[in-house]
C-alpha cells in the first residue's frame, strides 16, 4: 500500500512538474516573453520583474529561478491589475469556484446515483426507458448549450432566475444546473449499467434466499459494489467541472477563477496565464491521486502492487 | 461399434448425400456479419441517416449556396427568419427570385443559414480530422508498447500515464497562445495563406489532439495486442521469418480492426465536444469563419431579442455529437459485441 501512495505521489509530482516546465517555455515562446505587457510598465516595475526573475540571465537560469519562486507560491505579479500578485488573485477567486464547482459535484452524485439506481430497479419499464433516453441526449450536450438555453429560458424569457453574478442562492440556481449537467447524465449511466451487473450476481440471490429484506440487500449489499465505478468517475468529474468553470462563470458572470481565467487569456495577462494553469493542473492532479487513493481503501478487491 | 470396414463404406457418394453436406448458407465473414448486425440497429442506421444529412448540408450544399459565409449585405442586417431586405423586397417586386434567409441573417447582414452550415463543416473537420490523428498514432503507439513488452512497455506507459494526467485545456490555452506568432509570421507567406484563414488557434487544437488525445486509444489497443501477440498464428508469422513491423501491421492491427473503429468513432464527438468548448471561450477559429461554439458564443449578447441565432448552433451541435455517440454504440454492437454494456 504504501508502494502504492508513494509511486503515485511521485507520478503526481512529475507531471505537475511536466505542465510548470511546459508553461513556462512556451509561454517564453512569445514575442517579447511573458513579462511585458502590452501597456508598457512603468521602468520601476520593470526593473522589479527584471532583478526578480533574473531576466538579463540566460533562459535556464531563469527557468530555475521561476521554478524556485512557485515552490514558494510566488507566481509573480499580475500585468493587468496593477500593484496585485497572481496568487494573491487566484486566493481570492479561487474559494468562489470551489462553491460553485463542491456544490455541482454533491449534485450530480445525489441525483444522478440514486436515479440510475431506479433505472437499473426498473429495467425494460417505461420509467427506465424514460431515464435512458434522457441520459443519452444529456451526455450529447455541452455545457455552453445547457448554460445558454437556460439562461435564455429561465432567465430571460420566464425571468424566474437571476443571470448574473452570485448573491442570493437563486443564484447559484443555474451556473449549478448547467456544470452538473453532463456528470448527472453520466453518473446515471454508470450507476445503471453497474447496478445491473450487481443485481445478476450469485450473492444477491444467496442474500435474497437466506432471507435478507430487498431493502437491505440492495443497500449492504448491491448499492456498495455498484458505487465503485463512480467512485472511480470522481476524478474526471473534477476535472470536467473546473473546465466546465470557465464556461459557465464567464457566462453568468460569477467572479470566480474560471470567469478571471478566461479574461486573462483575452487580455493576454501572461503572468496570471501561467499562474493559473499552474495552479489549476496541480488542484486536478492532486485530485486525481487522492482518488485513486481512496478508491484502493474501498476496494480491497484490487491487488495494491 | 465395431472395427471392421464394410465394403458399401467406400462407394461413390450419391447426390443426395452430396446435397446434405452442401453448405445450408454462405459463410459469414467479419465484415458481412458486422454490417449485417448493424444494419439491424435501427438507433444506428437513423443516426447514420443524420448524419450524412449534416456532412451533405456542411460540406456540399455551400459551395452552390447563392450566400457565402462572410459576405456582409449592406441594409440586410438582424433580419428576422425568412424576412427579406428592403433591397431583396424590390428585387422580388421586379419579378427577381431572391432566396429567402432561412434563418434571418446577423448584425453584419450575414445569412446565418449559410453560417451555420460552415460552422458545422469545421465541427465535423475538427471531430475527423483529430479521429484521423488519434488513430494513426494511438494504434501505432499501444501496438509497439504491447509488442515489445518489458522494459519497452513500460517507460512508453509511464509516459502516456503522466500526458494522461495533464488537463488538456489549459495546455491548448497555453499552446495557442504560444503559436500564434509563428503561425501568423507563417502566414505572411503565400503558399500558408490557408494558415491565417483557419487561425492558430485551430491549429493548436489539433497539434494537442496529436499530442494528448491519442493516449486513449494506445492504452486501448496495448490490451488488445497484449492478448494478440500470444496467438499461435504470431509465432508462425514469425517462424516463417516475419519481421517485427509486418507482423504489428499485417496480423496484429488487423486482428483488432474492430475495436479501431469502434474506438475512432467514438473519439469523434469528444474531439467535437473540445472544439466548440474552445470556440466558445475564443479560442476556435478565426474571426470571419464561424464555428458553432463561436456563433453561439456571440449570439448570447442579443439573446433577448434574436433568441433563433443561440438555440440554432446550439441544437445543431448536440445533434451532431448525440448522432455520432449513437452511431459509435452501435458500431460497438456489431463489431465487438463483447464490449456491449
Amino acid at each position: 500500500m504504501t508502494k502504492y501512495i508513494v509511486k503515485r505521489l511521485f507520478m503526481a509530482v512529475l507531471t505537475v512538474f511536466v505542465v510548470a516546465t511546459l508553461t513556462f517555455f512556451l509561454m517564453n515562446t512569445v514575442p517579447g516573453g511573458p513579462y511585458e505587457a502590452e501597456k508598457s510598465i512603468s521602468p520601476q516595475a520593470k526593473a522589479a520583474l527584471e532583478a526578480k526573475f533574473g531576466l538579463d540571465k540566460p533562459l535556464f537560469e531563469q527557468y530555475l529561478t521561476y521554478l524556485k519562486n512557485i515552490l514558494h507560491g510566488d507566481f509573480g505579479p499580475s500585468l493587468k491589475q496593477r500593484g496585485r500578485n497572481v496568487i494573491d488573485i487566484i486566493l481570492t477567486k479561487f474559494p468562489v469556484s470551489a462553491k460553485v464547482g463542491l456544490i455541482s459535484v454533491m449534485v450530480s452524485l445525489i441525483v444522478g446515483v440514486p436515479v440510475g439506481c431506479i433505472a437499473a430497479m426498473k429495467r425494460g419499464k417505461m420509467s427506465d426507458s424514460a431515464i435512458i433516453v434522457i441520459a443519452t441526449v444529456g451526455i450529447a450536450v455541452p455545457s455552453f448549450v445547457v448554460c445558454s438555453l437556460s439562461m435564455y429560458f429561465f432567465g430571460v424569457k420566464l425571468r424566474w432566475l437571476p443571470t448574473v453574478g452570485l448573491t442570493t442562492w437563486k443564484h447559484y440556481i443555474m451556473p449549478v444546473f448547467s456544470l452538473s449537467f453532463y456528470p448527472t447524465t453520466y453518473i446515471v449511466r454508470l450507476m445503471r449499467s453497474s447496478m445491473l451487473d450487481v443485481l445478476g450476481q450469485d450473492y444477491m440471490r444467496t442474500a435474497r434466499a437466506k432471507g435478507v429484506s430487498q431493502v437491505v440487500s440492495l443497500f449492504k449489499h448491491a448499492l456498495r459494489n455498484a458505487i465503485l465505478p463512480v467512485v472511480t468517475y470522481l476524478g474526471p468529474m473534477m476535472a470536467y467541472t473546473i473546465t466546465g468553470s470557465f464556461i459557465v462563470e464567464k457566462v453568468f458572470t460569477i467572479p470566480g477563477l474560471g470567469g478571471e481565467f478566461v479574461s486573462s487569456i483575452t487580455n493576454r495577462d501572461y503572468m496570471m496565464i501561467m499562474g493559473t494553469t499552474i495552479f489549476l493542473a496541480t488542484l486536478m492532479v492532486v485530485i486525481n491521486v487522492v482518488v485513486d487513493i481512496v478508491y484502493k481503501f474501498i476496494d480491497p478487491r484490487i491487488n495494491l502492487k | 461399434m465395431s472395427l471392421q470396414f464394410k465394403a458399401d463404406d467406400f462407394l461413390l457418394a450419391t447426390d443426395a448425400e452430396k446435397q446434405e453436406l452442401a453448405a445450408m448458407r454462405d459463410s459469414v465473414g467479419f465484415w458481412r456479419d458486422s454490417l449485417r448486425r448493424l444494419v439491424k440497429n435501427k438507433v444506428a442506421m437513423v443516426s447514420f441517416f443524420v448524419i450524412v444529412v449534416i456532412m451533405f448540408f456542411s460540406f456540399v450544399v455551400p459551395s452552390f449556396y447563392p450566400y457565402s459565409y462572410e459576405q456582409q449585405q449592406k441594409g440586410a442586417e438582424n433580419l428576422r427568419p425568412m424576412t427579406y431586405s428592403a433591397a431583396e423586397q424590390e428585387r422580388i417586386a421586379a419579378g427577381e427570385k431572391v432566396t429567402p434567409h432561412y434563418l434571418g441573417t446577423d448584425k453584419l447582414g450575414r445569412d446565418y443559414a449559410v453560417r451555420i452550415m460552415v460552422g458545422s463543416r469545421i465541427s465535423l473537420t475538427v471531430g475527423l480530422g483529430a479521429a484521423v490523428i488519434i488513430l494513426f498514432i494511438g494504434a501505432l503507439y499501444g501496438s509497439i508498447a504491447a509488442f515489445f513488452g518489458g522494459w519497452v512497455d513500460i517507460i512508453m506507459m509511464r509516459i502516456v500515464d503522466i500526458i494522461y494526467t495533464i488537463p488538456d485545456v489549459l495546455l491548448i490555452v497555453l499552446l495557442s497562445i504560444s503559436l500564434k506568432a509563428p503561425l501568423d509570421a507563417l502566414s505572411e507567406n503565400p503558399a500558408f495563406r490557408w494558415v491565417g484563414t483557419v487561425g492558430p488557434n485551430l491549429i493548436s487544437i489539433f497539434i494537442v489532439f496529436a499530442l494528448l488525445y491519442w493516449v486513449g486509444m494506445a492504452r486501448i489497443v496495448r490490451s488488445q495486442v497484449l492478448v494478440l501477440r500470444e496467438s499461435e498464428y504470431v509465432t508462425a508469422a514469425k517462424a516463417l521469418g516475419a519481421g517485427n513491423g509486418r507482423i504489428i501491421r499485417k496480423h496484429l492491427l488487423t486482428n483488432c480492426i474492430g475495436t479501431l473503429i469502434v474506438t475512432t468513432t467514438l473519439q469523434i464527438p469528444s474531439s467535437i465536444f473540445t472544439e466548440s468548448y474552445l470556440s466558445f471561450l475564443g479560442l476556435g477559429v478565426a474571426a470571419p469563419l464561424p464555428s458553432l461554439g463561436s456563433l453561439a458564443s456571440t449570439a448570447i449578447n442579443g439573446m433577448n431579442t434574436y433568441p433563433y441565432l443561440l438555440i440554432a448552433p446550439s441544437v445543431l451541435i448536440s445533434l451532431i455529437i448525440l448522432s455520432f455517440n449513437l452511431f459509435g454504440d452501435g458500431l460497438r454492437d456489431a463489431f465487438d459485441p463483447r464490449l456491449k454494456k
